[in-house]
């Protein structure tokens, strides 16, 4: 047991960076999630579908190409990533932050994806009462809607931060594999494979990557489980 | 309080053009399913945006499409009892309740907790969830919650519809003592005549989305014409009596109205205190003369002050026993073969036992004979 949990420092980073970028992807998608989520379970407008794909994208196109087009955009010399770079000095390329924003864009549609399905589970009548008891659109989002989608934020989140986790072709094709900066779990377990006797630390990169997902799933249950008790529906 | 509403609303096929004004206590709108009377409260409640036309509660417009005026219903204080109550799942009853209030500026609130919630006896119930409710305490809440936001008018949607007999009896009472204790005017949504002969002030009677006829609840029910065919035979005249004394040895209550006594079976209520009885037109029988040696306790001389017929096998005969108006089903047949005609003088003759719990109302608190 003992070569399992000497991990070395590039490994060591490795673990810490992945849960960083993840953690970073989900929460800052997470508004974004829930207001496209929003668009795209109530808005009636033109272009609707044309959204929903674009949304969707990031599902279907091959991770390379997706990262592809974040190297072109949010690049150095890509149209956002320049103009980001000199009004706000936030530079994606080739850092941990262009890891977070990779990870982020290949999880949101599963994230808007379980958002949607329980915004449009609600009960849209339960938001006419709320209207009638004075509460405007606002405080009825706030205080009726939000509560009753809580569990499906929850499992979009959790989708989010494992997709993150586990994403490896658009972060590699974006920032590299640049140890201690984008070198996530996936980037490091591959370098491992590539390099002669680096099975020992893909498999306790491997190992990690299994006990960092299952007690993400045991959280997210635990966390639906209380929401669930005090949400019972009607 | 007066409501005007003066509105036009195309929902699919169905054209909803509908006027009147109300000042009643509780205000019933009545008709037959599909008659338009839910989009009339949803228009009122602002729920829909009316194509054409006026709404306004006391001289305060709430929706004006000529002056492109529309409150939404957020701003309307108008309370709404659903049908199926809507209580917010993801919070207790006393949350449920204690949600308006929040919303309404502390100068415009009337509404007292502590006095909803013993009114609707619903103190046990506060930190329950919803969903552990029945459908009658959902309704009280749902009451309650609508009343907590002090609002200027409640509308109830047809509140009973989704219940059963008993828990129907076991609401009743609320609604009569939120009517007779409380100053807020109610618009009540039904299709059933014993609702509306218990609870109403006054009735607007709805038919294919138009107004038909409007009044006190005496008048209209005296009208059996308005009334949907299947509702028909529980029409009949709307009295209120005074319970003079009980008769606790045969288990009667003995009523006056006027000159006419009226035995009826026990009720609830303590002597000297007002009840409304509805007559069902079919319970009344005529007799041309004082009859012997009959079971029926209730003989009441009037005079025939109209008799309507159609084509059909039927007249309806209204008597005037002293001021109340009885109406009276019987065929044409007997109208021709008594002799039946304007200002006879005849004898209206009910039997007691049909009065039961949907035509007896529990008593009008605070009421004054008319």
């Amino acid at each position: 047991m003992e070569w399992l949990l000497d991990l070395t420092p590039d490994e060591w980073n490795a673990v810490r960076l992945s849960i960083k970028v993840a953690t970073w992807a989900m929460v800052a998608s997470l508004p974004f999630g829930i207001l496209v989520a929003l668009i795209l379970a109530r808005g009636r407008f033109w272009g609707k579908s044309i959204l929903n794909g674009i949304v969707h994208l990031p599902l279907i196109l091959p991770p390379v190409v997706t990262g592809y087009l974040l190297l072109l955009s949010f690049g150095k010399r890509g149209p956002i990533g320049s103009f980001l770079a000199e009004y706000f000095g936030i530079v994606f390329s080739f850092r941990w932050t262009g890891a977070a924003l990779a990870c982020g864009v290949m999880a949101f549609p599963l994230m808007v994806r379980a958002i949607r399905l329980s915004i449009e589970a609600v009960d849209r009548r339960l938001e006419a009462a709320a209207g009638t008891l004075g509460a405007n659109p606002l405080w009825v989002f706030a205080t009726i809607t939000l509560p009753l989608i809580l569990p499906g934020i929850i499992a979009g989140m959790i989708l989010s931060f494992a997709k993150a986790m586990g994403e490896f072709g658009a972060t590699i094709t974006f920032v590299s594999n640049i140890p201690g900066e984008t070198q996530t779990l996936p980037s490091a377990i591959y370098t491992f494979t590539q390099v002669p006797g680096g099975d020992a630390g893909a498999l306790r990169l491997t190992l990690i990557s299994i006990a960092i997902a299952m007690l993400a799933l045991i959280a997210s249950e635990v966390l639906a489980r209380r929401v669930g008790r005090t949400m019972e529906i009607e | 309080m007066t409501l005007s509403v003066d509105i036009r609303h195309q929902l699919g096929a169905f054209e909803l053009d509908a006027a009147f004004e109300s000042n009643g206590r509780l205000t019933a709108l009545f008709g037959p399913s599909g008659s338009g009377k839910t989009s009339l409260v949803n228009l009122i409640g602002g729920l829909i945006r009316p194509d054409r036309g006026r709404i306004a509660v006391d001289g305060r417009v709430l929706a004006d499409t000529a002056a492109r005026t529309f409150l939404p219903k957020h701003k309307r204080r108008i309370g709404y009892v659903f049908q199926d109550a809507r209580l917010f799942p993801h919070m207790t009853v006393g949350q449920n309740l204690r949600y308006g209030r929040f919303f309404r500026p502390r100068q415009e609130r009337y509404a007292d907790l502590d006095a909803v919630v013993e009114l609707l006896g619903i103190g046990g119930l506060l930190d329950r969830r919803p969903n552990l409710l029945s459908g009658g305490e959902k309704q009280r809440v749902a009451i309650g919650r609508a009343l907590i936001a002090s609002p200027q008018l409640i509308l109830m949607d047809e509140p009973l519809a989704s219940l059963d007999e008993a828990r129907k009896a076991e609401i009743m009472p609320y609604i009569e003592r939120l009517r007779d204790e409380t100053k807020i005017p109610i618009v009540y949504v039904s299709h059933s005549i014993s609702e509306v002969a218990r609870l109403a002030s006054d009735i607007v009677v709805l038919a294919d989305g138009k107004v038909t006829a409007s009044g006190s609840t005496r008048e209209i029910m005296q009208r059996l014409d308005l009334l949907p065919e299947e509702e028909r035979a529980e029409g009949g005249a709307v009295l209120e009596l005074e319970i003079k004394a009980h008769d606790d040895a045969f288990g009667l209550s003995i009523l006056r109205s006027g000159e006419s006594e009226w035995r009826l079976p026990r009720m609830d209520a303590p002597a000297g205190s007002l009840v409304r009885v509805r007559v069902r037109a079919r319970d009344v029988m005529i007799a041309t003369e004082r009859p012997h040696g009959l079971s029926a306790m209730n003989i009441l001389a009037g005079k025939i002050s109209e008799i309507t017929t159609d084509d059909g096998t039927e007249a309806r005969v209204k008597i005037d026993c002293g001021g109340d108006i009885l109406v009276s089903r019987v065929t044409r047949h007997s109208v021709r073969a008594l002799g039946l005609e304007t200002g006879k003088s005849v004898f209206a003759v009910v039997k007691a036992v049909t009065f039961d719990k949907a035509n007896t109302a529990s008593r009008v608190e605070g009421g004054t004979k008319r």
